[in-house]
């Protein structure tokens, strides 16, 4: 697993594109389609992006990537006007160019289209492709117009679905693909994809990369912001990987071995995060006896009776494909959803617990998997999420004050290596990585005994993904039961003292010490 | 674009950015305060420009009298209003109902103390009490059946007056009791009692929402109410409790309005009232989206709204004109506020300094 | 049983149709005894409404007139649907106080297409003159001379006056204001010197006079004009509190003749009021009798309030109902 690299000095930076592509370079060498230039921008004290040089081509996909913080964002939204630029140029088509606005990129043809997809959920498909540019007859809008060519439009797509259907009825991955056709439609010359990827499964996956190949074949120039890096190497022609706000290297994508862009994305050598000694899986046993335990907890149409223990010291993974029940079993457990069956028992004590209050009341925490919705509070600080837990289970009446606050916040900024220049930030202006961390330092904060964790390391950069890993290690190591849910399965398998498979709302198997691996979990799923 | 890179001096060391960061913080938080003040003392100027009496204050058997005790005095009502409204719009709801609650509470307050004979304190205690409930129905409805607070409280919006001229028989009940009138009528060391008893409510919900968890608390339900359900935060609890203090603050109002005249007007007190509560809140910088809410700024936006009214009848303009000056100035207020609206000119400014 | 019951009410229908055949058939003596006439009350929204509604239902009893009231709770189709309902019970004649002015051209129709005599009172209605047969109201213009010609008494034509109006462009507001000022006209030492709207509340009122007591120095103030008593209670409130005795200092002259303006009276705080007079059912009862009789009307019939001052006060108090 492990390779040897060589160490990544500063001055490779400094070399011309041509010099570090070659002659090997496949894509059009003439002039970029977009190109930016010592592009600079600053917050208060930090340096978003400094001098940073990019360029995009006709006809290629070009994945930007780096650690949260490195500048992606950043980036994208001085190319498409959301913020202005300290200095630099932006060039589109050779031609310097400075949107005020992301309406105004959109008329010079660079669509953007980001994770969470803005469009309106409750209106049609046709009207969300036509919001705004809506056909008129007789000064009235023409819905049927509208309708027929959404139609064919969505076709040139190979998306075959009622238009007048309501959006929100359809899977994320069609609506993704509704926003872009929307944005290529209104005239793009540039699509920039904003982690298109993050909630669509693996099938989904490839109907959105046929759609980008088409795309590309049109030659129109895509710039892709992602964190799978295995998709990265499927579908980009092209890398330019950020660090801290500076590029540290543009190359053609079949040029760079997958080591090589951890190691350039990161600075440093990656952690050996994927081994796991029996040694220290077999140490957990019953001795503690379990924190939590389940018998037949359901819920009709959510969830078939499930049983399930953790221990203190344990981590029990939940493992299983997307809408197999895992999010499921976390939400009847911390009383997000009520169950109508079976019993919880608490440290051997039986519990009623109905809502999250009751649950964080007896201990519990729960990360929960959609961070920016039911996770993160945008417009509170940095320091008023992490209190939060604290405080909801000490109650409105018991204010902590003020220097205990900011105490706990700097104890969990400084343990959990939360990248923010202060406290006071509101925590809606982190990258994601640290907004996952927040989370997290706000359920430590409330000292839990047992901690459900759905997904925490999804949609987060290489390095803050190794570094709650390591975290969820630690905390198992204090003492902690923690329940932990990850679609990554060597994840699981790293971490896991015990494994519970699910399939269909259902329990299948649970795997325990050696028994626990990758083959071993998948060939559970696939059992008839 | 401002320029921020003007300190070619060598890195700060790290104490010092967190002084100069503290700095910009409070640099900021002054900028929200900023146009609300301006606006007042604009506003205060040309009431004085119009009236050169305007800030003259004169003492007349112990009490003070002056066109701008009269903004105090008669803005109080508001203030107290915008009080429960900020923590009512932070939480992202809306309480249309101050208004009614204002005559019923008046109303109760009116026929307790002249036809029963209960001690004036007890008929506070049970106007106060009236307003409570009140809170609570608009409490339930929105935080325990979910109903839209709009409509939540558009109901006893509608119904509240008629629930008031019930208990005034369709009168104005009439009363006379120095120690109820004393609420509306009074005054302790010469200034009007109505504008004390405001400064406490004041200083009592500000301590009771930030001495305790609340204020943190509503923000949070504001800002994100499933994440902060997750966090096993009881937004029931949070919710029914703002409606409550709304229900209190319009209850005092009420109470304040109705000794003043030393009569319940079921069909005009308090009418229209809970419009200006709202556009106080918004003139103070707190979102009808929900989230951080500006306590302080919501009552200058209130004594903005109420400077505004004194003015326009100290300039001997005809009534005719009321309305149409008040919104205008109250446009130009929102457009001061409005950073799309300020660009344009922060552009030129700084370019002009580029060039100077 | 079931039949009986049928068959007497039945008898009791045709009696009753046929009396009022014999009723229409003859001449009307002038009182109207015998008639039956429907009211329809705008509502019971204020004091004043009610002593109307009293006044009315007391006349007819009175003069042995059958009323039908109905209360619309300030509502225009529960207003229309007891049109509707008078015209199908076949009244001898119907009283609108209507709650708006336009929307009742159909309704009226109907009730010309059944020979039913309207009179409009209160407020006026928007609709072919043909539909009703005359309109009986209170004369604001006129309540407004009455209380400038007694200020012109009280102080010897020389007065400096603050006013405080009714609601904007209330037809109250603007015809008390337009008959006070004609009256004034004439005398070259009367004049308003501030004027603003109280809304016709208590709490305006006393703001509005609160504004005039600190932009104006009190002691020029001869008398405050409020269109309606309420306002005038309000200011009545603010003088007080500025330390200046009203009715004495500075006079105070107001419309409506409500309970608590005698009380004031009766405390010394004001100095008269002009009646807005409630007892429009008199001369409606008469404009349907003599409509009936086949005679022509004036399209206007106004109904003139008296003026009342401290002597009368307690006695007018108690009469007009005030604890």
């Amino acid at each position: 697993m492990r390779q040897r690299v060589r160490p990544f000095t500063g001055r490779q930076t400094g070399l011309p594109y041509a010099e570090l592509v070659g002659e090997k370079m496949t894509v059009q060498k003439n002039t970029p389609l977009l190109q930016t230039q010592n592009l600079t921008k600053r917050f208060g004290s930090v340096q978003a992006l400094s001098g940073v040089d990019f360029n995009l081509y006709p006809g290629e996909v070009h994945a930007v990537l780096g650690e949260n913080g490195a500048g992606k964002s950043t980036l994208i939204k001085l190319i498409t006007g959301v913020y202005r630029r300290d200095a630099g140029e932006i060039l589109l088509e050779g031609k310097p160019i400075d949107p005020q606005s992301p309406h105004e990129a959109q008329a010079l043809g660079i669509s953007t289209v980001y994770q969470e997809i803005n469009l309106v959920p409750t209106m049609s498909v046709a009207e969300n492709i036509f919001l705004g540019r809506q056909p008129r007859r007789f000064g009235f809008i023409d819905m049927r117009a509208a309708n027929a060519r959404a139609r064919a439009l969505l076709k040139t797509y190979h998306l075959d679905i009622d238009v007048t259907r309501t959006l929100s009825t359809f899977s994320i991955a069609v609506q993704q693909i509704v926003a872009i056709a929307r944005g290529v439609d209104m005239s793009a010359k540039i699509l920039i994809l904003d982690e298109p990827t993050a909630s669509l499964d693996a099938q989904e996956v490839q109907m959105l990369f046929t759609v980008i190949r088409a795309l590309k074949a049109r030659g129109i120039g895509i710039l892709l912001i992602t964190h799978f890096l295995d998709q990265v190497y499927q579908i980009s022609d092209r890398i330019t990987v950020l660090r801290n706000g500076e590029r540290v290297g543009e190359h053609l994508t079949a040029e760079l071995p997958k080591m090589k862009l951890i190691t350039l994305m990161l600075g440093r050598e990656l952690l050996s995060e994927t081994e796991s000694s029996g040694a220290e899986r077999a140490a957990v046993g019953d001795a503690g006896g379990a924190f939590l335990r389940t018998e037949g907890i359901a819920r009709r149409g959510m969830l078939q009776p499930i049983d399930l223990s953790v221990a203190r010291g344990e981590i029990v993974g939940l493992a299983g494909l997307l809408g197999s029940g895992r999010t499921e079993t976390a939400q009847l457990i911390f009383g997000v959803a009520r169950s109508d069956a079976g019993s919880v028992q608490v440290k051997g004590r039986k519990v009623a617990i109905g809502s999250p209050r009751q649950a964080v009341q007896h201990g519990f925490g729960m990360c929960p998997e959609d961070r920016k919705v039911e996770g993160i509070i945008a417009d509170l600080s940095v320091r008023e999420n992490i209190i939060l837990a604290m405080q909801a289970k000490r109650g409105w009446l018991r204010a902590l004050p003020a220097r205990k606050q900011e105490e706990i916040a700097q104890q969990m900024i400084a343990a959990l290596h939360i990248v923010t220049p202060d406290s006071s930030k509101p925590a809606g202006e982190l990258s994601g990585g640290n907004q996952q961390k927040v989370i997290l330092a706000r359920w430590l904060a409330s000292q839990p005994e047992f901690l459900i964790l759905d997904e925490p390391t999804r949609g987060i950069d290489v390095g803050a993904h190794a570094e709650i890993i390591h975290i969820i290690k630690n905390l198992c190591a204090q003492g902690m039961a923690l329940l932990v849910i990850s679609s990554e399965l060597a994840e699981v398998v790293d971490y896991s003292h015990r494994v519970v498979v699910l399939r269909d709302r259902q329990k299948l198997t649970e795997l325990t010490g050696e028994d626990i691996s990758e083959d071993n979990i998948m060939r559970a799923i696939a059992e008839q | 674009m401002t320029d921020q890179r003007t300190s070619s001096t060598p890195a700060p060391p790290r104490p010092k950015s967190s002084i100069l960061s503290s700095l910009g913080r409070l640099a900021a938080g002054n900028r929200r305060a900023l146009f609300p003040l301006l606006a007042l003392v604009l506003i205060l100027l040309g009431n004085w420009l119009i009236s050169p009496s305007f800030f003259s204050i004169r003492v007349v058997e112990g009490r003070m009298l002056g066109s701008i005790i009269d903004i105090f005095n008669r803005g109080a009502p508001t203030v107290l209003l915008a009080i429960g409204m900020t923590l009512v719009i932070a939480t992202k709801g809306i309480d249309l109902s101050v208004g009614a609650v204002i005559a019923i509470c008046g109303a109760v307050a009116a026929v307790l103390i002249s036809t029963t004979d209960l001690s004036p304190y007890v008929v506070m205690l049970l106007s106060v009490g009236a307003g409570i409930l009140c809170g609570l129905w608009n409490g339930i409805l929105v935080a325990i059946f979910d109903i839209q607070p709009f409509i939540a409280t558009l109901i006893l919006m509608v119904v509240g007056r008629g629930i008031a001229q019930l208990i005034t028989e369709g009168q104005i009940a009439v009363f006379n009791n120095p120690t109820l009138e004393f609420i509306g009528k009074g005054t302790l060391f010469g200034i009007p009692f109505a504008i004390i008893l405001t400064a406490i409510v004041f200083v009592i919900v500000y301590l009771f929402i930030r001495r305790t968890a609340l204020g943190l608390l509503i923000e949070s339900v504001g800002a994100n109410a499933r994440a902060s359900y997750y966090a096993g935060i009881n937004a029931r609890l949070i919710t029914l409790m703002v409606y409550v203090i709304s229900g209190i603050c319009a209850a005092i109002a009420g109470l304040i309005i109705t000794t003043d005249i030393k009569g319940a007007d079921a069909n005009n007190a308090g009418l229209w009232l809970e419009l200006d509560a709202i556009l106080a809140v918004v003139i103070g910088g707190t979102l009808l989206s929900g989230g951080r809410f500006y306590l302080a700024l919501s009552v200058i936006g209130a004594l903005i709204i109420q400077s505004i009214q004194t003015g326009i009848f100290v300039s001997g303009l005809p009534p005719t004109f009321n309305l149409i000056v008040q919104a205008v100035v109250i446009l130009a207020i929102l457009f001061l506020q409005s950073e799309e609206f300020r660009r344009p000119f922060v552009r030129a400014w700084n370019r002009m300094r580029k060039t100077a | 049983m079931r039949s009986h019951k049928l068959f007497l009410s039945a008898l009791l229908v045709l009696v009753l149709a046929f009396t009022s055949v014999l009723f229409v058939a003859h001449a009307q003596d002038a009182s109207g005894a015998g008639l039956t006439i429907g009211f329809a009350q705008v509502g019971s929204e204020s004091a004043w409404r009610t002593a109307f509604s009293d006044a009315v239902k007391a006349e007819a009893e009175a003069r042995g007139i059958n009323l039908l009231f109905s209360d619309g709770q300030q509502k225009q189709e529960n207003q229309i649907a007891a049109l509707r309902s008078f015209i199908a019970q076949g009244v001898d004649g119907i009283i609108l106080a209507p709650v708006v002015e336009t929307g009742w051209d159909d309704v009226l129709q109907e009730a010309a297409d059944n020979s039913i005599p309207v009179v409009v009172v209160d407020r006026n209605v928007t609709a072919d003159e043909s539909l009703f047969v005359t309109r009986v109201s209170s004369d604001f213009v006129h309540e407004g001379r009455l209380a400038a010609a007694w200020l012109v008494q009280a102080t010897a034509g020389k007065c400096d006056i603050v006013e405080l109006q009714g609601t904007v462009g209330s037809s109250a507001a603007l015809d008390r204001q337009q008959g006070f000022n004609e009256v004034i006209a004439l005398f070259t030492d009367m004049q308003i010197i501030a004027s603003q709207s109280g809304d016709f509340t208590r709490t305006n009122g006393k703001e509005v006079m609160e504004s005039f007591l600190n932009s104006i120095d009190p002691a020029t103030i001869c008398a405050v004009w409020a269109h309606n008593d309420d306002m005038l209670i309000g200011a009545i409130e603010a003088m007080k509190e500025a330390g200046i005795d009203p009715g004495q200092d500075i006079l105070t002259i107001s419309v409506d003749a409500i309970p608590d303006i005698f009380k004031a009276m009766m405390d010394g705080d004001a100095n008269a009021t002009v009646e807005l007079s409630p007892n429009m059912g008199g001369p409606a009862f008469d404009a349907i009798v003599a409509a009936i009789n086949g005679e022509t009307l004036p399209r206007w019939i106004p109904v003139a309030g008296g003026i009342y001052f401290p002597d009368t006060a307690a006695e007018e108090y108690a009469r007009r109902g005030g604890q």
